[in-house]
């Protein structure tokens, strides 16, 4: 065996004072980085093999461990960093591409905090939360362009709406990628707070089918688990096209994590690998995608809204006016720094655009050609909390997704090694033994107590600004003030700089 | 003339009369009215709308323009005759006072549709006169129509209501409707069309507050050709209704309905009908929703609308006496004209006070 010349990431240090040699990190450690040592009679590390996910020192009864990043520095470079000579050891001794998880943690500006919040000061009352009703209901699909009413009646029905407490949803998470615990917790969570949760690209588990008045069922290039009841099932379907952390590229979930369960749910066979097609290959290009919609509205006989979903690409302003126009009820589109099971390292850290300023470009493009009022336009990819939200409504958006911010709320600590299968905290992993420390009941009630969190921030956010309704700030850019903007950036994101 | 300036929060005065059998009085007493809330504006703007004022004249669109000098007044007059048959061209009579200072040129005239124009544009009557009325607004440098409609007409100006109102010589003028607006704007306007009324063909509007939701109103007025270059809540405010009612035809309390909407609890209390038809108005025209303090006057050929805002963050008050309506910011402007009204209330916030000339069905 050649010379391996990976050096750890992270350092474990065990306080030996403390230590008991209980085994709970042994047992806690999905990639055995502790161990008994039988002959010492104690616990030892392997720092190498450590993914700096926490579960140790969390579960730790006599807080004895502590990770550190790991003090080995190469001689400083200011072109060469550690990341890309690491990078290369890697794919010398594999050959392969470079696999990660989650969003991108490369340092691309986030102009969420490049961009502040009004509120009112005399010549218009702030509103008080507290004691004056604020209203976040949002209604998402298609909207036309006319009501008829005659006699006080609507003579023409309104077309099937997602009706939302708030403007929040879970985003795309397949059972597959997430564990069942995962996508219970969040289908609970939902139901109790008014909004919807959206299973990816996995088919929707038997057990899940009760919460389908708070699904948004997915249908990707794989098709896996699509069928009739699945559509129906839902409140709403959803095309993915495009994911924020890998754009233009498919998906790839390892033959073993296809246990029973999601081989059942998928409709593929135990243990072969589902590989979802970098494109649909029944869509090549806009003309046919509006017919993929309307065969998914026919099969739904035109009473679920149907969303497309895109990556945030150069030319996606353009991209989003075709769908608009192919039939789409809902746009969705995923940001550069939107999460994901697993990606290639490269694609997810250098493809796509920011959300802030894809949200910005395609609010703009669909009003300039008069078609923004008939669809809904939901946003993903890194909203990290409810100022981010309430900045992504200013900017155009009716709804946000959130899904890292959701499984962080689970337990997830960004170690960003969900392509392993091994996630300690039972979010990333299929294993039973590591999905039943998820328990779905605490699961659901953290992701819900979350959801009222931000609903309460909100609410003060618009309050301060004199707003009681949040359809008046949606698209409502003079509330925004940029700082720390280029000229162009502030012309595409379509707000003032501070002061002016 | 630079038309575009950023948005001026500002506090106001309004008051409104009205005949509801059409019987016409002069401009006195509106002046008295708002001349009584002197305190809430600060001489920076001031205006008023008549209705009933040019019966000589009443099948013609009667159109004021601010021009800033005589070359603005050719330049804007080509296009003008070139779209309208003028009967009448002249100079707005005013008088001279000592605090109305630099006022632009001041012209009028009563026009109608080239009928060829009209009839190659194949757009309504209306919509003809208010394109013409976008376009040279947004397109002519130096010239501003700030009045379009039948019989009717708007007149304002920098300064104090009561200044501006003796400046037009209002006395003179005889209407069944009146409304003002007295300005306390929170920096210099330092332009005439900035101020209240805001008109657009026969609507008016006055206003008092400052609207939090301006620019989600704005943005998707704008997707439907309204050009918001006065940045203003007001000049808002006035499309939203034209959009609404001449646009989508909804009925004047379906209007309302959108724009101080019923709370999503108070929705579903009604019955099913009307919680159908009410969500699907909130749900469709979302974005008209007008948020944050306000209370307007909407005026126009067949009547007057006073409304507050959802939670009445701005006061409102409404009396009768005999055949008349009044409106005004506060009680005392009403008392001023009226001093032993027979009903005097404070309307609820979201709630419009309607009046509505005998035998019309409807307030367009």
């Amino acid at each position: 065996m050649s010379l391996d010349y990976t050096t750890p990431e992270f350092l474990i240090e065990r306080n030996r004072d403390r230590c008991i040699d209980c085994k709970v990190c042994v047992n806690q450690c999905a990639n055995e980085a502790h161990e008994y040592d039988e002959e010492e009679n104690k616990v030892v590390s392997d720092d190498v093999k450590c993914v700096n996910c926490h579960r140790c020192v969390a579960l730790c009864p006599t807080r004895a461990l502590t990770i550190r990043r790991y003090p080995l520095e190469y001689r400083q470079n200011a072109g060469w960093t550690a990341h890309d000579i690491n990078s290369i050891y890697k794919q010398a001794a594999s050959g392969g591409i470079l696999l990660t998880g989650m969003g991108t943690d490369r340092n691309y500006p986030i102009f969420w905090d490049h961009l502040l919040l009004n509120a009112s000061q005399v010549t218009n009352p702030s509103i008080d939360p507290l004691r004056e009703p604020m209203e976040l209901k949002t209604f998402l699909g298609r909207k036309p362009n006319t009501l008829k009413i005659e006699n006080g009646r609507l003579t023409e029905k309104m077309p099937p709406q997602l009706e939302l407490e708030l403007p929040i949803m879970f985003g795309a998470m397949s059972f597959g990628s997430v564990s069942l615990n995962v996508q219970k917790s969040l289908a609970r969570a939902a139901a109790e707070s008014g909004t919807y949760f959206n299973t990816g690209e996995g088919g929707l588990h038997s057990d899940l089918y009760r919460y389908g008045g708070n699904a948004i069922v997915q249908v990707a290039s794989g098709r896996f688990g699509v069928y009739s009841e699945y559509l129906n099932a839902g409140s709403a379907v959803e095309i993915k096209i495009g994911q924020g952390a890998k754009p233009g590229i498919g998906g790839h979930l390892p033959g073993e994590k296809v246990g029973r369960e999601v081989s059942l749910t998928r409709m593929i066979p135990e243990g072969s690998d589902a590989i979802s097609p970098a494109p649909h290959h029944d869509i090549y290009s806009i003309e046919d995608l509006g017919q993929l919609i309307f065969s998914l509205k026919e099969a739904t006989n035109y009473e679920k809204p149907v969303s497309v979903k895109i990556a945030a690409v150069h030319n996606v302003a353009a991209i989003a006016s075709g769908i608009v126009r192919a039939g789409a009820d809902i746009v969705t589109i995923d940001g550069l720094r939107g999460g994901t099971g697993a990606a290639p390292l490269r694609t997810r850290d250098n493809v796509g655009i920011p959300i802030e300023l894809a949200l910005a470009a395609v609010d703009t493009r669909l009003r300039e050609e008069g078609i923004r009022h008939r669809v809904s336009l939901v946003i993903a990819g890194s909203v990290r909390n409810s100022a981010d939200i309430v900045k992504a409504v200013a900017l155009g958006a009716d709804a946000v997704y959130i899904a890292s911010a959701a499984l962080i709320s689970l337990g997830c600590h960004m170690c960003q090694k969900c392509y392993t299968g091994k996630c300690n905290w039972g979010i990333a992993t299929q294993n039973p033994n590591l999905v039943k420390r998820l328990n779905p009941d605490i699961g659901a009630q953290r992701v819900a107590n979350l959801l009222r969190a931000w609903t309460l921030e909100i609410k003060e956010l618009l309050g301060g600004m004199g707003i009681n309704a949040l359809e008046s700030l949606r698209g409502n850019r003079l509330m925004l003030r940029g700082v720390g903007l280029s000229e162009k950036e502030l012309q595409i994101l379509g707000v003032k700089a501070a002061g002016e | 003339m630079d038309k575009v300036f950023p948005r001026i929060p500002s506090g106001c005065a309004i008051s409104g009369i009205m005949n509801k059998k059409g019987q016409c009085i002069p401009g006195t007493d509106i002046i008295k009215s708002i001349a009584l809330m002197h305190d809430r504006s600060n001489g920076l703007g001031g205006g008023f709308s008549a209705y009933g004022i040019y019966p000589e004249f009443k099948d013609h669109y009667a159109l004021h323009v601010f021009y800033d000098c005589l070359n603005d007044r050719v330049t804007a007059e080509d296009f003008i005759n070139e779209h309208f048959n003028v009967d009448t061209s002249e100079l707005i009579h005013t008088r001279k006072v000592k605090s109305v200072t630099n006022p632009p040129l001041i012209w009028r005239y009563f026009v109608q549709p080239k009928k060829n124009r009209l009839s190659n544009s194949e757009l309504t009557e209306d919509e003809y006169v208010v394109r013409c009325v976008m376009k040279i607004n947004s397109s002519y440098k130096g010239a501003y129509i700030f009045s379009s409609g039948k019989n009717m007409g708007a007149f304002k100006g920098v300064g104090f209501p009561e200044d501006i109102g003796e400046f037009y010589r209002l006395e003179e003028y005889k209407g069944y409707i009146w409304t003002a607006h007295g300005r306390f704007p929170t920096n210099t306007p330092g332009w005439w069309g900035g101020a209240h009324p805001f008109t657009l063909l026969d609507w008016s509007i006055v206003h008092n507050g400052e609207i939090s939701s301006y620019h989600a109103n704005a943005r998707f007025l704008e997707m439907f050709g309204y050009k918001c270059t006065l940045q203003t809540d007001t000049e808002a405010i006035t499309y939203i209704f034209d959009y609404l009612m001449r646009k989508q035809g909804l009925p004047l309390e379906l209007a309302i309905a959108v724009v101080a909407a019923p709370l999503w609890k108070e929705i579903d209390r009604m019955d099913a009908d009307s919680r159908e038809l009410f969500r699907a108005l909130r749900t469709v025209y979302s974005s008209l929703l007008i948020n944050g303090p306000f209370s307007i006057i909407l005026g126009t050929a067949n009547g007057m609308v006073a409304l507050n805002d959802r939670l009445k963050l701005r006061s409102l008050v409404a009396a009768t006496k005999g055949d008349f309506l009044y409106v005004a910011s506060e009680e005392s402007a009403i008392r001023e004209i009226c001093p032993d009204p027979e009903n005097i209330w404070i309307p609820r916030g979201g709630e419009p006070v309607i009046g509505m000339l005998e035998g019309v069905n409807s307030i367009l």
